[in-house]
């Protein structure tokens, strides 16, 4: 498990629009990588662009490489529900699938790779899975009521349970806190630590506070004007952006001097 | 707000927020809509009292006096078996069919493919019962009577395809197939709506979870679209238990059978059009029963279609 991602040189297009250009950049195995940059600046879009995911917008299309271990996703005849299944992701908004029980949201990716499982391998899998998701003694006595029905911060957990549940190489985050109260963040949070044991962690997020918390390295995206494209300004461990950043802009943006 | 100074002092002393504070707009608006849902209930309600004592000389009448001389149960019950497998014929074509015809068009075809097809969908809803029975006489009916046919022949030994095959094609079947081609577009265009308004969200999770376009469909969009589908069948239920014209001009009617490839069988909704011009004193009121039992049918159909789709609400994806 965790493998590390090396981008080359990636420009990403929506029609005949730049959105994002000439973003290179190494995120290592088992680390937690945190985005951060203003709204608008393709830090989602490029999120989305390391597990072709930004595919289901018509017109989005890629010009470069993103390197899995080596490996080119964007290769011809590379399948994107194959990328899909070794890169996970969580969205803003939690998104359990609202007609599955708990138990059945959990295990939603590993019947879709059409294993035939024994029930009680199953149950192993999700209660692996919900517990590693810290969510476990929440919701180990209802395991078939409706997912949507928990609250959303626990539905965000229920989410990254269905993510590690098929056991990725990678676990992308955009923005997975931002809908969700404080104590419910923390509780992500915590979880990030943890998940980075065994998984490699690109996480964006418009909370500076929360990419100093949980990220081992930060990478800082910027945009020139509307219409203009995004771009990679720096990467660099995440106490060095926070502390003596390399350019100015980082350090303006950082430090709350953005205009 | 300079106008809250300047209000009546009568104004101040009601107590905001409940009575007196409703605004011209909103009790207007409350009016308007009690009203019109106390219409529904008056229009059904008169509908059903006239059914009602219009049918009551046919129950209170002698079994003897009845069209067939046995009572209004033998003379309704074929009619019911008629209504129920030709609307039944109708679903069984129909609803794959929308199914796929939706699905295409919301998650499959190209969006100006999508469009047209959308368009020409709907516009099979335009089409009159009648043309619809001109077409199911003059072609459809010479057209599958070779299946009809064949069916015959070779699965004759079940009963619903007991030969000899109607020479002219115009049996339950031929008329089913009539009633799928006017119920596909109401299916079709219910569900296509619903699985358009799939949240982005849950296919997405289908999606990063590695699914393929179908498994992304049968994840996210068939779960949170099955209420709609099953109101949109419903709905074509309904059409095709009520249809008149088409099955009155299609089917070469008669007594019961259960060869549905012979002539034979007869809906009571075509039944009402066929006799009612001619028909006077007793079996006017008898034909009126015959209504009544439609009534029925429909009305159970409806309350077993709402029961169907509140079984799971917590799993409906509403909440």
């Amino acid at each position: 498990m965790s493998k590390r991602i090396d981008v080359g040189d990636l420009n990403i297009y929506y029609g005949d629009f730049l959105a994002v250009e000439g973003v290179s950049m190494e995120i290592e195995a088992r680390s937690v990588t945190a985005f951060i940059g203003p709204s608008g600046c393709g830090k989602s879009t490029f999120l989305r662009a390391l597990n072709r995911m930004h595919e289901v917008i018509p017109g989005a299309r890629v010009q470069g490489k993103v390197m899995l271990d080596g490996e080119d996703l964007y290769a011809y005849g590379v399948d994107p529900v194959n990328v899909r299944r070794q890169i996970g992701m969580v969205f803003q908004r939690p998104n359990p699938f609202p007609t599955m029980s708990v138990r059945d949201n959990v295990l939603a990716g590993l019947k879709l790779n059409s294993k035939r499982m024994s029930r009680s391998e199953a149950d192993e899998v999700a209660e692996r899975s919900l517990r590693g998701a810290n969510l476990w003694n929440e919701v180990k006595d209802r395991l078939d009521k409706p997912g949507a029905g928990l609250s959303g911060g626990q539905q965000q957990r229920l989410c990254i349970a269905r993510a590690i549940a098929v056991q990725p190489e990678v676990l992308l985050m955009d923005e997975p806190c931002s809908a969700l109260d404080p104590i419910s963040t923390l509780a992500i949070e915590d979880l990030i630590g943890e998940l980075k044991q065994n998984y490699t962690i690109v996480i964006v997020t418009h909370n500076m506070q929360q990419a100093a918390r949980v990220s081992d390295r930060t990478a800082f995206f910027n945009i020139a004007g509307t219409g203009k494209p995004g771009k990679l300004i720096e990467m660099d461990d995440t106490t060095k952006i926070f502390t003596k950043p390399g350019v100015k802009a980082t350090e303006d943006y950082v430090s709350g001097r953005f205009g | 707000m300079t106008t809250t100074t300047k209000a009546p002092p009568e104004a101040d002393q009601r107590p905001s927020g409940r009575r007196g504070s409703v605004r011209p707009g909103d009790r207007n608006f409350s009016i308007a809509a009690r009203a019109a849902g106390i219409l529904i209930l008056i229009v059904l309600a008169g509908v059903t009292v006239f059914l009602v004592s219009e049918a009551l000389p046919t129950f209170q009448a002698d079994p003897s006096e009845i069209e067939g001389g046995e009572g209004f149960f033998s003379y309704v019950w074929p009619l019911v078996f008629g209504t129920l497998v030709a609307a039944l014929i109708a679903l069984i074509v129909a609803t794959p069919l929308a199914l796929g015809i939706a699905l295409f068009i919301s998650h499959y075809a190209p969006r100006r493919m999508s469009q047209g097809l959308g368009y020409v969908v709907d516009l099979l809803a335009a089409i009159p019962s009648v043309v619809y029975g001109l077409w199911g006489i003059q072609w459809l009916a010479p057209n599958v009577q070779g299946a009809w046919a064949w069916l015959a022949e070779n699965l004759g030994f079940i009963p619903l395809f007991t030969g000899p095959a109607s020479a002219t094609g115009r049996t339950m079947m031929t008329a089913g197939l009539v009633l799928a081609v006017m119920v596909l577009p109401i299916i079709t265009a219910v569900s296509r709506e619903v699985f358009l308004q799939t949240p982005k969200l849950h296919e997405e999770a289908a999606l990063a979870l590695g699914a393929t376009r179908w498994e992304m469909i049968r994840m996210s969009v068939i779960p949170f679209g099955k209420p709609g589908v099953i109101g949109g069948v419903m709905l074509g239920l309904g059409r095709a238990l009520g249809e008149t014209m088409a099955v009155a001009m299609v089917l070469s009617t008669g007594g019961f059978t259960w060869s549905l490839v012979s002539s034979g069988n007869n809906t009571i909704a075509a039944e009402i059009a066929l006799d009612f011009p001619e028909s006077s004193g007793l079996k006017t009121n008898t034909l009126i029963a015959a209504g009544l039992v439609l009534f029925v049918i429909t009305l159970g159909v409806n309350m077993l279609a709402r029961w169907i789709v509140s079984r799971r609400k917590e799993f409906s994806g509403a909440n």
